[in-house]
């Protein structure tokens, strides 16, 4: 008996039967416990609550929803909330990120030290108070709407938020968005037909810069194609706040910004040092066989910088997408305020509505862990 | 016959050293450059005058009320006179020697920091230290009278969630790591299971649930407080991001360490405890810092429960109707503090790095 116990398989096997053995007492303790606990202040269990009527307002949809919708349609609407910011922060963020990425490592020094000072406030200030000073402070201190502040003529800021025009969804604004899809289709097929083109002759195709023709002559094109009629829906005073156009909320400007100027700090981080991994060797060998420099740089030296910078810059996408749940903080109607917020307050059922909105983020985020697994096998150095 | 002459030496090129030379290469070299630095003082002209007319010319500095505030820059009076709200938040006055003792004994400690040479010791002195400073600040025995934590509150309660955090996400996170590293298929899957449901879901809905669901799991009678019930969520929360980075650092470990440490006859703890964690303590120390400051940074969402902390008290303060306007003031003046505590910290990991760099080498 006991030299069964010392072999290291049998011990294996009774501290993993063990484990199991507690795991599930303490399962069947706490779940016996909130059982009970359920029953005696009478809250009710199942998702029944999802049918009911929400019966509160929200002021930003961009699904359809009224007040006598139902608490699941205000998931729904959370949701899209959160889809939303996390969609334009990751845009804003990559972008700011990239520039002050290579503005970190430029050769004029004010530049170089600026990014870097840049980067060390930013990324110390914790998320939450930027996301309350943008709010309480630097929006609130904005002026009236009667006084607001004019852009280009008809663009107004003020303490209730940005308006601008809207061109109407006529022919001409259509057929540039095609004009648009188009041209980023046809930029993808031109890249994969250059490539392939370089591999066999190795000739170059200047890509890069006959897709920036693309994008501003197809949308110019189609402008034309579609009539040449915009039509704006331009905001105007009335009353006491600006109607018409398209309007931006305080509470989405304070979490943009606070979420784009937080998170491209370490987008930044994650550029630079894919930039500098890359050995100094591979820059003088890819001048020393005659590449120019920007031959060196797209052929040799961002294929390497990538490989290393892209994994940590999507793990900041994920993280820029849960610390927008801190829009709880200043109202921004995204899943947290909403459902776990408002709807709980509501119906009171915590542990299916902390348990749906977990569920959402753990969702995002196994799908960015799938979406980098298939980069990473995908970007893995191919050794023949 | 051809005549040779010696020409006049000529002087070194005057720019190739020297402030011109610095500035020429490093500030003016090409016209890209130019227009680069020039820009980059425009923005320092827009930004620096205006603050430090804002913070320090045009600010106010002494008096004791509002009618003190009279320039038009900002008004540090406020700050001066909450700072005690700020640093101790509704602490009772009387009591305030005990959190000021803490204090002093945290420089005390340091000292013995420096004097213990050996880990053990460090160790020992310091779990003495958090006892001390539990005591002192929550009271109950000795005498000292108990606060209530809903008293607590500012920067004290900010890094006492903070250091809890820090001490009890340590050796939880440990163990998960050892967990998730071990080769019994159960216990690993436990433990990825824990880890990936951690770090897939947001601070705020770990937060949320411990505050209101986990009441629901313990018996009726059994009740924790606001202020632990955040605490439990913090370092379940954290102990899951310290198990991922210290399996990075097990990962780092050959195969020979185990299998020497099993040649000669050590336990499974024995070998975990003796000969691979202070390895792979080593590699993941700098990313330890790391996850700690984000730790510091993330105790600001306690507010959204209903604690106050530092941030919290920001609000608080400026809603007194006697010191309306004062808002940014406050939220400057934690600004600072945040900052110089999360920078400080993240120094400090730079050069834990290259300590442990040269080590390796």
């Amino acid at each position: 008996m006991m030299s069964a116990l010392r072999n290291q398989k049998v011990r294996g096997i009774l501290f993993q039967i063990l484990t199991v053995i507690g795991l599930v007492a303490f399962l069947w303790y706490i779940g016996s416990n909130t059982m009970h606990n359920i029953e005696q202040r009478g809250i009710k269990t199942g998702f029944e609550f999802l049918d009911s009527t929400a019966g509160f307002g929200i002021d930003e949809t961009p699904i359809a929803y009224t007040e006598t919708d139902t608490h699941g349609r205000v998931f729904l609407v959370g949701l899209s909330n959160t889809l939303i910011i996390g969609f334009v922060g990751i845009i804003f963020s990559t972008i700011l990120g990239l520039i002050i990425g290579v503005l970190r490592l430029s050769n004029n020094w004010l530049i170089r030290k600026m990014a870097a000072t840049y980067i060390d406030i930013f990324r110390n200030i914790p998320i939450l108070l930027q996301i309350l000073f943008w709010y309480n402070v630097v929006l609130k201190s904005l002026p009236v709407p009667k006084k607001s502040l004019e852009f280009a003529g008809d663009i107004f800021l003020n303490n209730r938020g940005l308006y601008f025009p809207q061109p109407d969804l006529n022919s001409t604004t259509i057929s540039i968005l095609v004009s648009l899809g188009i041209a980023i289709i046809s930029i993808i097929f031109l890249n994969r037909w250059a490539n392939k083109k370089q591999e066999n002759t190795g000739e170059d195709f200047p890509v890069f810069i006959t897709g920036i023709c693309m994008l501003i002559v197809f949308p110019i094109l189609a402008y034309f194609i579609g009539g040449a009629n915009f039509n704006f829906d331009i905001p105007a005073l009335k009353g006491f706040n600006y109607r018409g156009g398209k309007s931006i909320s305080p509470e989405f400007l304070a979490l943009t910004f606070s979420l784009v100027i937080y998170t491209a700090t370490f987008i930044a981080e994650a550029v630079r040092s894919g930039i500098e991994a890359v050995s100094k060797g591979q820059k003088e060998a890819a001048a020393s066989i005659g590449l120019t420099q920007f031959q060196a740089l797209k052929l040799v030296i961002l294929p390497q910088a990538i490989r290393i910078a892209i994994p940590p810059t999507i793990n900041q996408y994920l993280n820029l997408i849960k610390n927008s749940s801190l829009a709880t903080a200043i109202g921004y109607p995204e899943i947290v305020t909403l459902f776990s917020g408002t709807s709980l307050n509501q119906v009171g059922q915590a542990i299916e509505i902390i348990a749906m909105t977990m569920l959402v983020y753990l969702t995002i985020s196994l799908v960015v862990s799938a979406l980098l697994n298939w980069f990473n096998h995908k970007m893995k150095i191919k050794e023949r | 016959m051809a005549v040779y002459e010696q020409k006049a030496v000529k002087k070194a090129p005057s720019n190739s050293k020297g402030v011109i030379h610095w500035l020429k290469s490093n500030l003016f070299s090409t016209p890209l450059n130019v227009a680069m630095t020039l820009l980059g003082l425009a923005i320092l002209f827009w930004i620096i005058p205006p603050f430090v007319q804002w913070a320090y010319t045009d600010a106010n500095f002494s008096g004791e009320t509002r009618s003190d505030c009279t320039g038009d820059g900002a008004c540090w009076v406020f700050v001066k006179m909450k700072l005690d709200l700020f640093m101790y938040g509704f602490y009772p006055q009387e009591e305030l020697w005990r959190l000021k003792s803490v204090l002093g004994l945290f420089v005390v400690q340091l000292f013995a920091f420096k004097f213990f040479k050996s880990i053990k010791h460090k160790f020992i002195s310091f779990s003495i230290y958090l006892i001390i400073a539990f005591i002192l600040i929550n009271g109950g025995i000795f005498g000292l009278e108990i606060v209530p934590t809903d008293k607590w509150g500012g920067l004290m309660l900010t890094i006492v969630v903070a250091v809890v955090g820090i001490v009890f996400s340590f050796p939880i996170g440990i163990i998960v790591a050892f967990g998730r590293a071990s080769n019994l298929p159960i216990i690993r899957s436990v433990c990825v299971t824990y880890i990936e449901f951690i770090r897939g879901v947001p601070l705020i809905t770990i937060l949320f649930m411990s505050s209101v669901i986990l009441p629901l799991f313990f018996p009726e009678g059994i009740t924790f407080d606001k202020l632990l019930r955040a605490l439990i969520g913090i370092t379940l929360f954290q102990a899951a991001y310290v198990a991922e980075i210290i399996r990075g650092g097990l990962q780092s470990i050959s195969t020979g360490q185990y299998e020497a440490a099993d040649a000669i006859g050590l336990s499974y703890w024995q070998k975990m405890l003796l000969v691979i964690l202070p390895q792979a303590l080593k590699v993941a120390i700098p990313n330890l810092v790391g996850a700690f400051i984000s730790l510091f940074q993330d105790t600001t969402l306690v507010l959204i429960i209903g604690l106050f902390d530092l941030l919290a008290m920001v609000r608080i303060t400026a809603a007194d109707s006697t010191w309306l306007g004062m808002e940014t003031e406050g939220y400057v003046f934690v600004t600072i503090v945040f900052w110089a505590f999360c920078y400080g910290m993240s120094r400090y990991s730079n050069k834990l790095e290259k300590q442990f760099n040269t080590n390796l080498k």
